[in-house]
């Protein structure tokens, strides 16, 4: 069957008039002199009906946020989050970073709080460096330790109180980074999800998951 | 006859069905194939589920990782186009500001309805269903039996395809032998479910019926089943049966099927509709009004162009409807004429009445012997498969519960694809000072993946007149068309159900060994209870009855005021079971359409 090349006019018109109003988001982001400003939202959603079989890549709908100096940032972050091991990628070798710029760039009404506390947290790093070390000007300032120092106080403040800042901060950032990695082929991977894969039969669990929970013979 | 424009419109139809949905679907198949000229009003665009199925993208593939936005509801790679709880333009309102009375109306405007956009899951209503007045002294009883029904259910799932088991269980009725497609082999996670639930609480979890071919339909047998004497039909069924693959177990039927073997209205009914040279379909065009003629009867419909908002008018000898429950209703009550002034078949004012849903609440917890499996692939047939049918139907019906209807839990388990929210799942389970972040974090999420048991319930809904639409005073949609006001409110006999929803859900979930991380919402099933409207199961309105004094159709979907108007969506339920409601659309279509057809031939419409 043919899909009629005709577009609803109305369609047209929205289309048209969500374009001509791009967004700003109100309530601008807490921005660092070391960090410099971030432009207000200028992109528009990818429509009710956008083609679903398109791959589709951070920037491809709507500009990015990240500075030369956030993306430094957020890339070490995402080597702390999700490091490398033996069998499996960073985060940021996958692209993580990208995907985060793409969240708080998104000009939907959902990631634009997201934006303010991605921006703000990531300057509060910057601002924390020198009080940790005052040979230190920026996060990637301090040595290794002192970072990972930093992000494990942060953690245990998000378990204390997701919602409390700057420990909502780290957990909205690690949530990201973690579920922007295991959303990739590697993460899958590395995580153990083997599926995705057709095949012409499924004959239930192995033998020995079945063993280990005593239904074999079932 | 093909897929049109409104130039191509012919003068006149035998019958004008709104609606491609499962409904609108099912009754243009039947009709069509019977040789009965058809136009199908679909308010939505055509769609293609071959060409349009992004079937094995991963969320990485999609902006934000596929999460859901208010451009795409129910998230990237999900099915529905132009679709969702709220659409520009198409309002619809709420009589009450509290939270809980709010109801939610998801519209899909596209071609196949919400036939694109569903689990799939498929069982019959049982016979305690159709009786609830009679049985319990709660609803209303339906104005005919199980028995009366069971034959169109038999041939509805030889139709679509439906995998299951007949498990021999009350009021979750067995379907004809050789009716059903084997049923996939369970999950891990769905067999210690099984297990321990027998073993510890005597609670049967068996395979769930879903509308996917497990193996090839019989492509000989079941055409002549479906249409006997009729080799034209049996040749076009049999070609479109075999144009469709048994499922390759990988990725989510949501997203649509491009190899066919979830069942959709466009594949499955349109397609060899359309072949028959008997089906117009006409994308775009939005139903405004039934028009009346003289004698009292529907002349036709009056549409909306989408493409350039133009109004246009199309007639017919019949006129079904079946644009979804709600959307019904709203054409009914819309369609004003000197005869009809407060809506067509509403002399009585029962249209738009009796609105329910499935009550639903879910409750989910860490299974600590699911956890660290070695990898393997447990995809499955993705989705649903494994269900506890309700396993009270005694105590309900002799009123030992303290709530008068059943549900059934659908167990959510498995080595699913990772979503974004993978990324937080492990926090409450970590073993870590913090929330676990770098090695401890890899770590934990392989420990813990795959571990984690849902199990959501889906309870019967009687008919009350605290829930119901109506025509909005004020609001109108974009094309000027008067939008719908919903009532709703959840009774205190609901609430308990949902009570004990919870606390079975519990149980089970500990018959498991669970770990739970938090309490089940037992002693405040206000925080439990979804939305009205969020299970996307809304059914009624128009409801079928025997009394034409307080029912809108007759057993046949046929107003009782203007029969040559019928209603073959959920509209004419007259309640909700504890079952999924697309299965009995379609064997309520097929009938209303055999009878519709036979009349027609009568010369009695």
């Amino acid at each position: 069957m043919i899909d009629p090349p005709r577009i609803p006019r109305r369609t047209a018109i929205q289309w048209l008039s969500t374009a001509a109003a791009s967004l700003s988001i109100p309530g601008n982001p807490v921005l660092s002199a070391a960090t410099g400003a971030a432009a207000p939202i200028a992109g528009t959603g990818y429509g009710p009906d956008p083609d679903l079989l398109k791959v589709y890549a951070p920037g491809d709908l709507w500009p990015l946020t990240f500075s030369d100096d956030q993306r430094r940032l957020v890339i070490a972050l995402c080597d702390i989050i999700i490091p490398a091991e033996e069998d499996s990628p960073s985060a940021s070798e996958v692209g993580v970073a990208d995907f985060v710029d793409e969240w708080i760039s998104s000009p939907y009404r959902d990631q634009a709080s997201d934006r303010n506390l991605i921006l703000k947290g990531l300057a509060w790093l910057d601002e924390e460096a020198p009080r940790r070390d005052p040979a230190s000007a920026s996060f990637l300032g301090l040595d290794s330790e002192t970072r990972l120092r930093v992000c494990q106080e942060l953690a245990v403040g998000a378990k204390a109180n997701r919602r409390e800042y700057p420990g909502s901060f780290f957990y909205l950032l690690r949530n990201l980074i973690a579920g922007g990695y295991y959303t990739t082929p590697e993460g899958m991977k590395a995580i153990g999800y083997a599926g995705n894969s057709p095949s012409p039969v499924w004959n239930g669990p192995p033998a020995e998951v079945l063993k280990r929970l005593g239904l074999e013979g079932e | 006859m093909p897929v049109i424009s409104p130039a191509e419109v012919k003068k006149d139809y035998d019958v004008i069905v709104v609606g491609s949905g499962a409904g609108g679907g099912q009754t243009a198949y039947s009709l069509a194939m019977e040789g009965v000229k058809v136009l199908v009003l679909e308010a939505g665009r055509m769609f293609d589920p071959v060409r349009e199925t992004a079937m094995f993208h991963t969320p990485n593939m999609a902006p934000l990782r596929a999460s859901r936005t208010p451009d795409k509801q129910y998230g990237f790679y999900d099915s529905s186009v132009d679709s969702g709880w709220t659409i520009p333009g198409e309002p619809y309102t709420n009589a009450s500001k509290e939270e809980i009375r709010q109801f939610a109306w998801w519209r899909q405007r596209m071609m196949g309805g919400r036939t694109n956009h569903w689990g799939r899951v498929s069982l019959r209503n049982g016979p305690y269903d159709f009786k609830t007045r009679t049985l319990q002294g709660v609803g209303f009883d339906w104005p005919i039996s199980y028995d009366d029904l069971a034959p169109w259910y038999d041939k509805a799932e030889m139709l679509a395809g439906i995998f299951g088991e007949n498990e021999g269980l009350e009021n979750s009725p067995d379907s004809s032998p050789g009716v059903l497609l084997p049923a996939p082999k369970l999950r891990a996670g769905e067999l210690l479910a099984q297990d321990r639930a027998r073993k510890k609480l005597g609670i049967s979890i068996v395979p769930v019926h879903r509308a996917i071919l497990t193996r090839t339909q019989d492509s000989e047998g079941i055409p002549r089943k479906l249409h006997p004497g009729n080799p034209k039909a049996q040749r076009l069924l049999a070609e479109n049966m075999r144009r469709r693959s048994p499922c390759f177990h990988a990725t989510d039927c949501h997203r649509g099927c491009s190899i066919k073997a979830a069942f959709d209205s466009t594949t499955v009914l349109l397609a060899p509709a359309l072949a028959s040279g008997n089906l117009d379909i006409l994308p775009n065009a939005m139903g405004r009004e039934v028009t009346i003629g003289k004698d009292g009867t529907a002349s036709g419909v009056t549409y909306i162009d989408k493409v350039d908002d133009t109004e246009h008018h199309v007639s017919g000898r019949v006129v079904v409807l079946a644009a979804s429950s709600q959307e019904s209703v709203r054409l009914l009550l819309n369609s004003k004429s000197n005869r009809f002034p407060d809506g067509l078949g509403n002399d009585h004012g029962l249209v738009g009445k009796y609105l329910t849903d499935s009550l639903a609440s879910s409750f989910s917890a860490q299974i600590p012997a699911l956890e660290n499996m070695p990898v393997y692939n447990e995809d499955g047939v993705v989705g649903q498969q494994a269900y506890a049918p309700f396993w009270l139907c005694q105590d309900l019906l002799a009123g030992k519960l303290p709530f008068s209807g059943g549900y059934k839990l659908l167990t959510v388990a498995g080595r699913k694809m990772p979503q974004l929210s993978v990324g937080k799942m492990f926090d409450s389970v970590s073993d870590a000072p913090g929330i676990p972040f770098g090695k401890q974090l890899k770590e934990e999420a392989r420990r813990y993946y795959g571990s984690f048991q849902g199990i959501g319930a889906q309870g019967a809904m009687h008919a009350n007149d605290d829930c119901y639409a109506e025509i909005d005073p004020k609001v109108k949609d974009q094309w000027g068309i008067p939008a719908l006001r919903f009532h709703w409110k959840f009774s205190d006999d609901e609430l308990r159900q949902v009570s004990h929803q919870q606390e079975w859900i519990a149980n089970i979930l500990d018959s498991m060994g669970a770990r739970f991380t938090r309490d089940p919402y037992i002693a405040n099933p206000e925080k439990a209870v979804k939305q009205g409207g969020s299970i996307i199961h809304e059914v009624g309105g128009a409801i079928m009855g025997e009394d034409s004094e307080k029912s809108v159709t007759n057993g046949f979907g046929q107003l009782w005021q203007v029969p040559n108007v019928a209603i073959a969506d959920g509209a004419v339920f007259p309640g909700t079971a504890d079952k999924n409601p697309t299965l009995t659309i379609l064997a309520l279509a097929m009938r209303t359409a055999d009878h519709l057809a036979a009349e027609l031939k009568r010369g009695n419409l």
